[in-house]
Formats: structure tokens, C-alpha cells, sequence
């Protein structure tokens, strides 16, 4: 009997653990696309659609609350998608899991910085392996247009330049 | 004579296909349904306020696309800051995303969606003029666009 349930459990505990292994890896080397279709259609029209990943919920939660000035436009939407696309980005926000990611060190969730290009590790990640003329570069335009240097962002890739 | 036979009709075919996408692309793009009952809703809204001068004027609507009436957000200080001075040629956001022409001939699906053309005006007039278009800004606009 011990001898057929041994390998069993064994064989089950091997599966658990590096299924969890390999979400850990996800949440850190791969942000999931986005898959919402209102979160693509609406927060995509005019930049892609951004990882909820990247801010914590905190963040998400002022994003929405100011879309009538956002960023200098007015990007205000009508109550019922609005609060959709809230529960879409909070739900899968940077500290909506236990072990976080790592868009989560070195910051401090309760200010809820605005952009993710002002998060610490957006900070650190960009801060010495591009150059500032990659910034001038009139295809860039914004430090906040991701595919103009990672093709394939919207799939949540950026470690492919 | 057997080849012949069975290639005549496949080549006058070929001649009839031909012949239509000439005639179709030759056909200036008019609106359709759709956009004839956004344009219908802007005119019934627009004959109810002042201003009413009897139609739209294509004219009216260049020159709102043209404006910079300098009372809107900073950053956004005309239309044509992201749909460019040419109705035919493609624009870009602030964050570098393209944006497909605003005349119907170039982007024939344009001002279909009535809650999307609502949408936008109510954002986009918002950020250049600071306030809401009128029903006739509105409808000027877009009889300029449809027309190009
Ligand atoms: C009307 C156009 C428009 C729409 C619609 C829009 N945004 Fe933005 N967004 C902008 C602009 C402009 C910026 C600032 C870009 C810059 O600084 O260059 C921006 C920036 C952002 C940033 C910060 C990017 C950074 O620098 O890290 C976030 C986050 C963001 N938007 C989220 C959203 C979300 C969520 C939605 C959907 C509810 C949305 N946006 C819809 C125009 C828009
Ligand atoms: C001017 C070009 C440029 C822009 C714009 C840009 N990045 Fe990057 N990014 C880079 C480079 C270069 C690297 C470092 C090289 C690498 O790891 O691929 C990098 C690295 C990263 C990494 C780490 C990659 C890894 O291996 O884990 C992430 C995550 C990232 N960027 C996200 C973003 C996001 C999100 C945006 C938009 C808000 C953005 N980037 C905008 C150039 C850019
Ligand atoms: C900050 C950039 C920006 C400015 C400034 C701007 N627009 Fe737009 N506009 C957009 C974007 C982005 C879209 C949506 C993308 C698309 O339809 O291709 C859009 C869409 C529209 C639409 C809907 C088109 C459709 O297919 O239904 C109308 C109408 C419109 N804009 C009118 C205006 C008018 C009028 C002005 C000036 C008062 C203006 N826009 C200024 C960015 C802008």
C-alpha cells in the first residue's frame, strides 16, 4: 500500500511546487496582456493598454478617480465602464497577490504614484542601460510609449531589445 | 480550341472584376445610414438652438479643426495637435499611438458608432476648447470630414 501511495504523493508534491515555481517566475521575468476587451478598448485608444501589474491598487484607484485631467487630457468615461475597468485593474494590481512583483520593491503602495514610469523599479530599470538620445528620439515621444522600444509590450514582453 | 473555350468566360470575368474596382474606387465615399443618422440626431439638436443658419457648413468645420482657441488644457491646445491640419493624413496621440485619418474616403468606418463619436467630442472639445462642442460645432465637423 505505502509503497503505491509513496511515489503518488511525491509525484504530486513535484507538480505542486513547480507549478508554483513557474507563477513565481511568471509574475516576475512576464506581465500577463491584458485581456479585459473594455480595459483594451478604452485604456488602449490612446497608449496601449498598460499592465495593471506595473501600479498597485492604490494607484489604480487615483488613475480612475482623475480621468476628467489625466495626464492633461480629458479621458473621463461614462460611470458603468468606468467602474468595470476599475475592478479589472485593482483585481490584478501589483500587491493584489501575497508575494507581489516587481513593480512592488522599493515602493511604498499607501502614496500610489501616478505613473509607472515614476515607480522605483521603472526607475532602475531604465535608468542606465538606455541611452538619453534613445529618450530624443522623435518615434518616442513619451517615456510612456512602451512599444516604440518593446515591440511586443501589449503581450507583456520587455526583455526582448 | 478547348483551352480557349474554358479560359473565355474565366477571362471576361476577370475583365468584369477589374472594371467594377475601377468604377467603385472612381465613386467619391458618401456616408452611409449610419453617418446620415448621427449627422440627422446633430440637426435636430442644432435647428433647436440659436445660431441656426439653415445647414452645416463643411467650412465652419475646417476652421474648428484649425482653430487654436487657446481656452482649452495646455497640452492640447488645437485639434490638429493630434489629427494634424489634413484630414487625409494620419495622426498621432501625445504618447505616439497612431490615429487612422479623419476623412470618411480614407477611413471609411469612421462616425458610425454614436457613442463613440459622443465620446470623443465630449473629451477631445473639453481639451482644446474647455468646454463642450454645440450641436452645430458638432455637426459642422463632421460634414466637413465626410465630404473630404
Ligand atoms: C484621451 C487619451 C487617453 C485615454 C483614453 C487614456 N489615457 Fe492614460 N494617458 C494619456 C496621456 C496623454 C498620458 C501621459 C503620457 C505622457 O506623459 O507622455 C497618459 C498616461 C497614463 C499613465 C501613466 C503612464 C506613465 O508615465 O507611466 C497611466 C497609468 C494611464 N495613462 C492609465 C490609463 C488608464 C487606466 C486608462 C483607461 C481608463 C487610460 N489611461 C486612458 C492619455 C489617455
Ligand atoms: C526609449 C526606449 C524605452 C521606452 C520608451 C520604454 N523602455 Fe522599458 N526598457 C528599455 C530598455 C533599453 C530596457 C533594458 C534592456 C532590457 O532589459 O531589455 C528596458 C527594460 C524594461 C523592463 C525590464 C525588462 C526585464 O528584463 O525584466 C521593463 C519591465 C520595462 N522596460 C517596462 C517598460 C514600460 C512599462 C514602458 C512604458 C511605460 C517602457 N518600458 C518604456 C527601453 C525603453
Ligand atoms: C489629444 C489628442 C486629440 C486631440 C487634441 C483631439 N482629438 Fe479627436 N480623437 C483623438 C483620439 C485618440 C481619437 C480616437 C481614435 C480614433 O478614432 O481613431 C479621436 C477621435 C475623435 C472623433 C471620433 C471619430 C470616430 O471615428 O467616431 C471625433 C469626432 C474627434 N476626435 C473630434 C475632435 C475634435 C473636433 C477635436 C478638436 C476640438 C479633436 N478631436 C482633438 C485624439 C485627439
Amino acid at each position: 500500500m505505502t509503497t503505491l501511495i509513496r511515489p503518488l504523493a511525491l509525484a504530486a508534491l513535484f507538480v505542486a511546487v513547480s507549478a508554483f515555481a513557474a507563477s513565481e517566475l511568471g509574475a516576475d521575468e512576464r506581465y500577463n496582456a491584458v485581456t479585459d476587451p473594455l480595459t483594451l478598448k478604452e485604456c488602449g485608444a490612446c497608449h496601449m493598454a498598460f499592465q495593471p501589474q506595473m501600479l498597485p491598487a492604490k494607484s489604480w484607484h487615483l488613475v480612475m478617480d482623475g480621468l476628467s485631467d489625466h495626464f492633461g487630457e480629458d479621458a473621463s468615461l461614462p460611470e458603468e465602464p468606468a467602474a468595470k475597468i476599475r475592478a479589472y485593474l485593482t483585481a490584478n494590481a501589483a500587491d493584489a497577490s501575497w508575494w507581489g512583483g516587481r513593480f512592488m520593491r522599493g515602493l511604498d503602495e499607501t502614496k500610489g504614484p501616478l505613473r509607472i514610469t515614476e515607480t522605483p523599479h521603472w526607475i532602475r530599470e531604465h535608468s542606465h542601460e538606455v541611452p538619453a538620445s534613445a529618450w530624443a528620439d522623435p518615434k518616442v515621444k513619451s517615456k510612456a510609449n512602451c512599444v516604440a522600444c518593446h515591440p511586443r509590450a501589449q503581450q507583456g514582453m520587455y526583455d526582448d531589445d | 480550341m478547348t483551352r480557349l473555350t474554358f479560359f473565355k468566360p474565366l477571362s471576361r470575368l476577370a475583365v468584369a472584376a477589374c472594371v467594377t474596382i475601377v468604377a467603385l474606387s472612381a465613386v467619391p465615399a458618401a456616408a452611409g445610414p449610419a453617418q446620415d443618422q448621427i449627422l440627422a440626431g446633430l440637426k435636430g439638436e442644432a435647428q433647436a438652438a440659436p445660431g441656426w443658419t439653415g445647414a452645416f457648413s463643411a467650412e465652419r468645420g475646417r476652421a474648428l479643426l484649425l482653430a487654436s482657441p487657446a481656452t482649452g488644457k495646455p497640452d492640447t491646445p488645437s485639434c490638429t495637435t493630434c489629427h494634424t491640419d489634413s484630414p487625409l493624413k494620419a495622426g498621432q496621440t501625445r504618447t505616439g499611438k497612431a490615429i487612422a485619418p479623419m476623412a470618411l474616403s480614407v477611413t471609411p468606418d469612421r462616425y458610425t458608432d454614436p457613442e463613440k463619436v459622443e465620446k470623443w467630442f465630449g473629451r477631445n472639445c473639453n481639451s482644446v476648447l474647455g468646454r463642450p462642442c454645440t450641436a452645430l460645432e458638432k455637426g459642422d465637423f463632421l460634414t466637413f470630414m465626410m465630404g473630404q
